[in-house]
């Protein structure tokens, strides 16, 4: 079985694994990093998007031999230790969330949002999601959080 | 999924080697298709070849009057390039509404055309731009590339490594989505050149083709309204749940309209 | 002073674990020693099962087991228990046919399991279970309910005469007959509730365990019930006793109904974990979950409205068919009886209903709740009739709306259909929603639409829905096999900080949070001092769980209760301690107080000598300060609204934009706003899903399921809907103790009626006058084509 390494919420990671194995089981399975969620097989719902060197990914839809060497994000490499990142901090507050199902992945594509845009307007935040699906919020609270959460960034950018 | 065998190939020629030899090889570029394909069992390959990390294959050069997209460039990369939103906006706006950001970040335009699959968008770009697509062995021109649904002109051990597009007049892309899975029911890329106008239309049916009677009416006179009358056949065209043949007909003149009425 | 918290959009206890993906979902638990299930699965619709042979698939790699439905049937295992039992017009009892665990003899949909196969890794069963040869005959199969009571339909048992499970009704036909004979105008309707896929976003998920040691059986699980699904699962199933069979419901991701029902996976992997002393793990791939979820609604109804001159409405008229699908889920037998007809009357007065309800088995997935179950459909039908009433006969929606509505003053409301409403006032909701919606400027905004070549339609729709599922006694007389009350216990830690362990369970509603502020504001605690358990029969008294927006309206009295006996006991320790009179003693802010003094203790100082009795009336009392109590409810909640929804059609493809949606609704008294407008948020995206986009298909010749994946079940994503305005209004529920209605499923009752009201409205002004939802783009291209066509 090959031997992948990759920097993980800024830890090397390292383990064997199938060439069949996606990310998202090396991230779930090995490491053990459960945060990231599996809602579909067919690479349409969202709930399993990490950050690959610095990108919004799909975890479901990469194996992880292809990640050799990577750095990944994932939900539990967002907040800085007990403070929640300004982006997690809008979610609460906008109660952006029920289940938290598709919530790391919502998260993790809003950071990817704010890398392409830093001010988004609502239909822009909207047209970003589709990729992001999620059954319990109508999406209104997930669109508000993210908003507010760009402009928080935006605020603490010096 | 099954297992495979990985290799990360080295060199094109690498990689071209490498599925000639082996039995039931793929390459795999961004992975979009060949990945969800592979969870649901739906494919065995012997092997899966990874173009990912050939330098070589990416990129965006202007080349004179053309544009020149390396296969393994990511969607987000056109659709975000300057270069391409200068020169072709048509074909960045294209790729800025592949799939959603997740699979712009991913996907590739080497990897979409080698695929061809029928409701695909970057297809009806290639033909409707005349670009012609550069091959480790070849150049093959658009007409000549797609050959039916999911068949190309490539060859065994055959790989694209860059698309050279032309620079058109004027041009624009109009999809009607499939409201689920959000491929294209029906797209037409419409591009008025100097020697002509081009009409390309993916989704609707099993290959990207051309609708020469709006080329036609389209070289007389590129407005909407010159198409109004022509309507497309629906023999042949695609049906599901979400668009019977006469519906995508139908659409693929509404779209023709409206993307000569956004190409100005 | 302490700060009032209820009423309050306190921020949610559970986000920080769910945002920072420290979650506990049952996916990513994992047992020491665990093996991997995959079932084999029916490719049929309906076929025989010649033969089952499991010899490949046992020589496979890191093959652990194969278990077939007759290894189940030789080890003695029941099948699947129907919680609610309907009868016939004649009252003779509904066809009960068995739903085995793994199908023998006979597959009756695409997707019946047929054999588990357990092995080492998960790609190891997969592949092993490829090597499972099933030999099927295939058989004709039927999937629509109108087909499937046709003579000469396919057959799905040989029990059960035309496929039918039952004929049942509800009112007064004769009076209903009567109405219709001096009506002046009659209004008819041929409607179709779609099918739809309740899709919450965490697949399910069972991990099986055995302690060999203590004989004792845990069940990890999706569920939104574990007390209920011991109940089932022990007693009807697997045999085990209850004080045997732990049953644990961790973080779960979002249930909608769907993750109500026992099913078979649930009992397979307790089962198979038992046989083989290992801890046996199954998660659903989605496509799986479309193919063995329970599915929702699914009607083909056909509605009479009589009116009078006035637009008084006389009497309404309604024959439904139900598909239930291959087998009776759970409660499948009441969603379309109880819960949906027992709501005809809605918001009006009409005086006679009479209402006839087929149950049907087809060759799909089993059908049972979903958001709403029952109510939607009722309400969607209602408000369809009505409009098309209002359009007949000339006269404003709203008006003849008005004019139907039960008066402010009429409560308690007994319905013609069974029901008495408590409370309620449906001209302040409507006005509400109709001021928020700007109705009386809508023709300006349809004339600049139509400027640009759209058309433009409002529409609206009232809803009423029985929550707060539900009192016992009546449930049990009208065929519940079980009981509906709720339990809470609170307990208090000797350092006064608070436990509650709540019946109900939690996945997306934030009970941590709103029952915390029952807690907190009543005790006059930090509410960081509360923390609220759920999910384990191990650690909760025996629940009910949540449903039918039950969870504050009947949990939360629940609560109530526990909390009123706590202050009790604390009283008389406070009197004890301040040497007074039981009676003397007042409580508040987190006081007990010498009336008329300043002698108090707090309730910090109660709790602690509740637990250390040195200074402590132990002859006449007990230690400790830790209380339960159950609350069966009275009556249902009643809570309504209206709703409003603009949309703009692109007549060149058909497409509906959803414009603006508005929705006032009155849930009697609210603990967390915030919480409140999310619940409706999210009920409203399902509604407009089910309008316009949702709905679950299958092949008629070969009964596959068409809509199998995302990629063809059409989701609502963020970009279909605009941000939601919406507003409460409370009239008070009269009957128990926080006056709470439940706001769970409201969204999904009311929207479909109002977004189809306003696509009919805009459709109008081009000559369709009805549509079927959901109004895709191809239908209301056609529809628009068709009626050219025919003008």
């Amino acid at each position: 079985m090959p031997n992948v390494t990759m920097t993980v919420n800024g830890k090397k990671m390292s383990g064997n694994v199938e060439p069949r194995t996606l990310l998202v089981q090396f991230l779930r399975e090995t490491l053990g990093l459960t945060g990231t969620h599996v809602g579909c097989d067919t690479s349409q719902c969202g709930c399993c998007v990490v950050h690959v060197n610095g990108d919004g990914i799909k975890s479901c839809t990469i194996l992880a031999v292809q990640c050799d060497g990577a750095d990944v994000k994932t939900i539990e490499g967002v907040a800085n230790g007990d403070e929640l990142h300004p982006m997690q901090a809008a979610f609460r507050e906008h109660h952006g969330l029920q289940c938290g199902y598709c919530t790391p992945g919502m998260v993790m594509s809003a950071l990817d949002l704010v890398k392409h845009n830093k001010n988004p307007s609502e239909p822009q935040i909207r047209e970003w999601l589709e990729g992001n699906l999620c059954r319990c919020t109508g999406y209104h609270n997930i669109v508000k959080a993210i908003k507010a959460g760009a402009e928080a960034m935006a605020k603490a950018r010096p | 999924m099954y297992n495979f065998e990985y290799h990360k190939a080295k060199t094109i020629a690498d990689a071209s080697a490498m599925i000639t030899q082996k039995s039931e090889a793929k390459l795999v570029a961004g992975g979009m298709t060949l990945i969800p394909t592979l969870k649901l069992r739906l494919a065995k390959p012997s092997d899966l070849v990874d173009l990912n990390g050939l330098p070589e294959l990416k990129g965006i050069k202007r080349e004179g009057s053309a544009v020149v997209i390396g296969a393994m460039t990511r969607h987000v990369e056109v659709a975000e390039s300057a270069e391409v939103q200068k020169a072709i906006p048509a074909l960045a706006h294209l790729a800025s509404h592949i799939g959603d950001p997740a699979v712009r970040n991913r996907g590739t335009l080497g990897g979409s055309i080698s695929n061809n699959d029928p409701v695909a968008d970057y297809p009806a770009a290639v033909v409707a731009l005349n670009a012609t697509v550069i091959t480790n062995k070849r150049k093959i021109a658009a007409d000549a590339f797609f050959k039916g649904m999911f068949e190309t002109a490539l060859e065994p051990g055959e790989i694209v490594t860059a698309v050279s597009f032309p620079m058109p007049e004027k041009a624009a892309y109009m999809k009607f989505p499939n409201p689920a899975s959000r491929y294209a029911i029906v797209g037409v890329f419409v591009a008025k050149h100097k020697d002509g106008v081009r009409v390309a239309v993916t989704g609707a049916g099993p290959c990207v083709f051309r609708q020469k009677d709006m080329e036609a009416a389209l070289a007389k006179n590129f407005s909407a309204d010159a198409i109004k009358s022509i309507a497309q056949k629906q023999d042949g065209l695609n049906g599901d749940i979400h668009a019977s043949p006469e519906y995508r007909a139908h659409l693929v003149g509404v779209m023709a309209r409206r993307a000569v009425a956004a190409a100005g | 002073m302490t700060a009032r918290l209820i009423g309050d959009p306190v921020r949610r206890k559970e986000d920080r674990r769910f945002l920072t993906g420290k979650g506990h979902y049952t996916d990513d638990i994992n047992r020491a020693g665990q093996v991997y299930a995959v079932f084999v699965r029916s490719p049929h619709a309906h076929a025989e099962i010649k033969s089952i042979n499991t010899k490949r698939a046992a020589g496979a790699p890191g093959i652990v087991a194969v278990y077939t439905g007759a290894d189940l049937v030789k080890a003695g295992i029941g099948t699947l228990p129907c919680g609610w039992g309907v009868k016939n017009k004649d009252g003779s009892p509904m066809a009960e046919p068995p739903h085995p665990v793994l199908a023998s003899g006979k597959v009756r949909h695409v997707g019946d399991p047929v054999a588990v196969v357990i092995a080492e890794s998960k790609a190891a069963a997969e592949e092993a279970a490829e090597r499972v040869d099933v030999t099927y005959k295939e058989l004709p199969s039927v999937t629509a309910v109108d087909a499937a009571v046709k003579p000469g339909a396919p057959q799905l048992y040989d029990a059960v005469k035309g496929n039918l499970c039952y004929d049942w009704h509800i009112g007064d036909k004769a009076a209903a007959d009567a109405a219709f004979a001096k009506a002046a105008h009659v209004t008819k309707l041929d409607i179709v509730n779609n099918r739809l896929v309740p899709n919450a976003m965490e697949p399910r998920a069972y991990i099986g365990d055995y302690d060999r040691a203590t004989g004792e059986h845990t069940l990890f699980t999706t569920c939104q019930n574990p007390h209920a699904i011991r109940l089932l699962m022990g007693a009807f199933v697997l045999h085990v006793p209850e004080h045997k069979l732990r049953v644990v419901a961790p973080d779960v991701g979002g249930g909608f109904g769907s993750k109500i029902y026992h099913y078979a996976e649930e009992a397979a992997v307790t089962w198979a974990a038992a046989q083989l002393g290992r801890p046996v793990k199954w998660t659903a791939e989605r496509s799986e979950s479309f193919l063995s979820d329970a599915h929702g609604r699914d009607h083909v109804t056909h509605a009479e409205l009589a009116l009078d001159l006035s637009g008084k409405f006389l009497g309404l008229r309604v024959s439904t068919l139900a598909n239930l699908g291959g087998y009776l889920s759970t409660f499948a037998a009441a969603v379309p009886t109880y819960l949906y007809a027992t709501l005809l009357a809605g918001t009006y007065t009409t005086p006679a209903i009479y209402a006839e309800v087929k149950g049907v088995f087809t060759n799909t997935v089993p059908v049972d709740a979903y958001r709403g179950a029952g109510r939607p459909e009722a309400s969607y039908l209602l408000e369809r009739l009505v409009d098309k009433a209002a359009n007949e006969i000339q006269i404003d929606p709203a008006e003849l709306r008005r004019k139907n509505f039960i008066p402010k003053d009429a409560y308690p409301y007994q319905t013609p259909v069974a029901l008495a409403y408590d409370s309620g006032d449906y001209f302040a909701t409507l006005d509400m929603a109709l001021k928020a919606a700007d109705y009386a400027g809508f023709a300006k905004r349809r004339d600049d639409a139509k400027r640009h070549g759209k058309l433009r339609g409002i529409g609206l729709a009232t809803y009423i829905e029985a929550c707060g599922v539900a009192p016992s006694a009546v449930a049990g007389a009208l065929g519940a096999r079980a009981g509906l009350y709720e339990v809470a216990a609170v307990r208090v830690n000797p350092t006064g900080s608070v436990t509650v362990l709540t019946g109900t369970h939690s996945h997306g509603q934030g009970h941590e949070t709103t029952f915390a502020q029952v807690v907190a504001e009543r005790l006059g605690i930090p509410i960081d001092q509360v923390d609220v358990v759920h999910g384990d029969t191990a650690k909760t008294p025996f629940g009910m769980g949540t449903y039918g927006s039950r969870s504050l309206p009947v949990g939360g009295s629940a609560l109530v209760k526990a909390l009123d006996k706590v202050e009790a006991k604390g009283k008389k320790i406070a009197a004890h301690l301040l040497e007074a009179a039981e009676a003397d003693i007042e409580f508040k802010d987190g006081k007990f107080t010498v009336a008329g003094t300043d002698k108090s203790k707090s309730f910090g100082e109660v709790a602690l000598a509740a637990y250390i009795p040195h200074n402590y009336p132990l002859e006449t009392l007990e230690p400790g300060l830790d209380e339960t109590a159950y609350y069966d409810p009275k009556n249902f909640t009643f809570p309504s609204g209206a709703h409003v929804a603009e949309v703009e059609i692109d007549r060149d493809t058909g497409v509906v934009e959803l414009l603006k949606f508005t929705a006032a609704d009155d849930f009697g008294r609210i603990v967390n706003p915030m919480i409140v407008e999310g619940q409706v948020h999210g009920g409203l995206a399902q509604g407009i899903g089910q309008a316009l986009f949702e709905e679950c298909r299958y092949d008629p010749e070969s009964g596959q399921l068409v809509t199998g994946s995302f990629m063809d079940y059409r989701m609502p994503r963020a970009g279909d809907l605009p941000s939601f305005a919406v507003a409460t209004h409370a009239t008070l529920c009269t009957h128990n103790p926080l006056g709470v209605k439940g706001c769970g499923e409201a969204g999904a009752i009311g929207a479909p009626g109002a977004v189809m009201n306003a696509v009919l409205n805009a459709l109008s002004t081009v000559g369709v006058s009805d549509l079927q939802m959901p109004a895709t783009p191809e239908r209301v291209w056609r529809a628009i084509n068709d009626s050219k066509a025919a003008a």
